[in-house]
């Protein structure tokens, strides 16, 4: 059999596949980026409180494995009453994890702002939410893009594990294939291909472009 | 508490401070310090490095707290609140209310460099004191009139000048109608060829606006020129206040002498 009857028999599954990890890989971004912001921020806050419920999130999430988070969510939770279809628990249980580390890049983002940025906006008689979101964040958010880019990338490369829960994704079909025609090179060899392009060739520039436009736009310079 | 009043008689001077400590740990950089400033007077503050002249000022606007003591603008507690009849810690709201009155300019200019030269004059009166967009425009146009930067109106920092920068922060600070300017070191960041421009903007700051001053300075000619007057400090306290002609010609102090003929053997 040559790859281009491979292709042609198991082409479509595969391309199934990658779809189910597009969408898994967007929801868990779109997932992490939400708790990055609200446990980035938590993590500044004033009150103690507010402060450590953060750290104890961040702490859990990322000194724990992804694997047992996502089947604590998927085979624990129902236990609790909280049932999740497996593609719902699949981009949540990612999306809660790498949303720990993107807090953690949030964090550090803004307190890399110079505090001569949060001093002069509070001569300004701003309030802490404007000098939030009118000064510090825009500084932040440039510096906070390439660790997200990388954090992106290990993001689609952890949503695999959702095939472990029967996710139909990328991995989950060239598993199935492999299990059926035992082809292993030709279905292991294409998904990484595949996930690679996916990293390479669309995050990494994808989020080289939105800096250059960020900053073009920030500064004009 | 009780030993300080809630608020000032109506003669009270435009800034007080009343016995104000600053202490950092151990250290004490404001020990007990006085100081009155009247509406509309310009006093600059002189002294060794490191005796504490910007945490004066960094304490009048608020972004220290003070250790003791009391600070009053316009004769109401600025770091205190009343609360049944005795001064407590401002809360967040009361210190917005009353940092109003408060203007300030950095060494290090801090512009918000994401923001043209514009953008960042119009940003506080927009944000803060809520004009339209128009209104804010026209203010912010003036006043880079005023320091002499119109046609720099829509650069971003980085493509200014370290003397321009200083003018927008000027002209920033002064949009938002503040009654009391302060100036840490304006000058001290800037090659020496642009700090005049910067020194007859605050020549104009004095002339043409109605604005107390308080100004920390190591320009010692200018600090004689335009000051009413001058106070050294030193070891936490003012040790000497007078007119710019008994500070720089006749000073009383021992310590004063022997900083003026420092900074004059330096030059
Ligand atoms: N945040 C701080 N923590 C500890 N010490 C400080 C802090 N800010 C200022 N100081 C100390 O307070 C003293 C006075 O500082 P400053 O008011 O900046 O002096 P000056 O402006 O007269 O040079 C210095 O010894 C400085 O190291
Ligand atoms: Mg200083």
């Amino acid at each position: 059999m040559t790859y281009a009857e491979f292709l042609n028999e198991h082409g479509a599954r595969l391309i199934d596949g990658s779809i189910i990890t597009v969408q898994q890989t967007i929801l868990a971004a779109l997932l992490a980026i939400a708790i990055a912001l609200v446990m980035g921020l938590m993590r500044l806050s004033s009150n103690y409180v507010v402060r450590s419920s953060a750290t104890v999130y961040i702490e859990i999430f990322r000194g724990t494995s992804l694997l047992v988070q996502l089947y604590w969510i998927f085979f624990v939770l129902p236990l609790f009453g909280i049932t999740l279809e497996k593609f719902t628990a699949g981009f949540i249980a990612v999306g809660m994890n790498l949303g720990a580390y993107g807090a953690e890049v949030v964090r550090g983002a803004i307190q890399s702002v110079p505090k001569g940025q949060y001093e002069a906006a509070l001569a300004l008689n701003m309030s802490p939410f404007s000098r939030m979101r009118r000064i510090i964040f825009p500084q932040a958010l440039i510096l906070m893009l390439p660790p997200w880019g990388n954090l992106f990338i290990e993001l689609l490369k952890a949503t695999a594990l959702v095939s472990l829960i029967s996710v139909t994704d990328l991995m989950f079909q060239a598993k199935q294939i492999n299990g059926t025609t035992y082809l292993s090179i030709e279905a292991f060899g294409s998904a990484l291909v595949i996930y690679y392009i996916m990293s390479r060739l669309v995050i990494t520039p994808g989020m080289r472009w939105l800096e250059r436009a960020l900053s073009r736009h920030m500064s004009r310079a | 508490m009780n030993e300080y009043p809630t608020r000032l008689n109506d003669d009270a001077p435009m800034v007080r401070f009343s016995k104000v400590s600053k202490r950092y740990g151990e250290l004490t950089v404001l020990d007990e310090l006085d100081l009155d400033v009247s509406a509309n007077e310009m006093v600059s503050i002189i002294g060794p490095s490191g005796s504490g002249k910007t945490t004066v000022l960094r304490l009048l606007m608020t972004l220290e707290d003070v250790s003791d003591g009391v600070i009053y603008v316009e004769g109401e507690p600025l770091t205190h609140m009343e609360r049944d009849g005795q001064l407590v810690p401002a809360n967040q709201a009361y210190l917005r209310r009353q940092r109003s009155k408060i203007g300030m300019c950095f060494q290090h200019f801090n512009l918000f460099p994401h923001m043209t030269a514009l953008e960042n004059c119009m940003e506080g009166p927009i944000q803060v004191l809520r004009l339209s967009k128009q209104e804010a425009r026209e203010r912010s146009l003036d006043l880079l009139d005023m320091v002499g930067l119109s046609d720099k109106r829509d650069q971003h920092p980085i493509r200014l000048s370290g003397g321009q920068q200083q003018r927008v922060a000027i002209a920033r600070a002064l949009a938002m109608r503040p009654k009391v300017m302060l100036l840490d070191e304006v000058t001290s960041a800037l090659d020496p060829e642009v700090i005049g421009e910067v020194l007859n903007v605050i020549r104009k700051l004095n002339a043409e606006h109605n604005l107390t001053v308080l100004m920390v300075t190591h320009q010692m000619g200018f600090a004689k020129e335009i000051s009413d007057r001058v106070c050294f400090v030193y070891n936490g306290k003012i040790a000497e206040a007078g007119p710019p002609s008994q500070i720089f010609d006749a000073p009383q102090n021992p310590r004063t002498k022997q900083f003026l003929s420092a900074v004059l053997q330096a030059n």
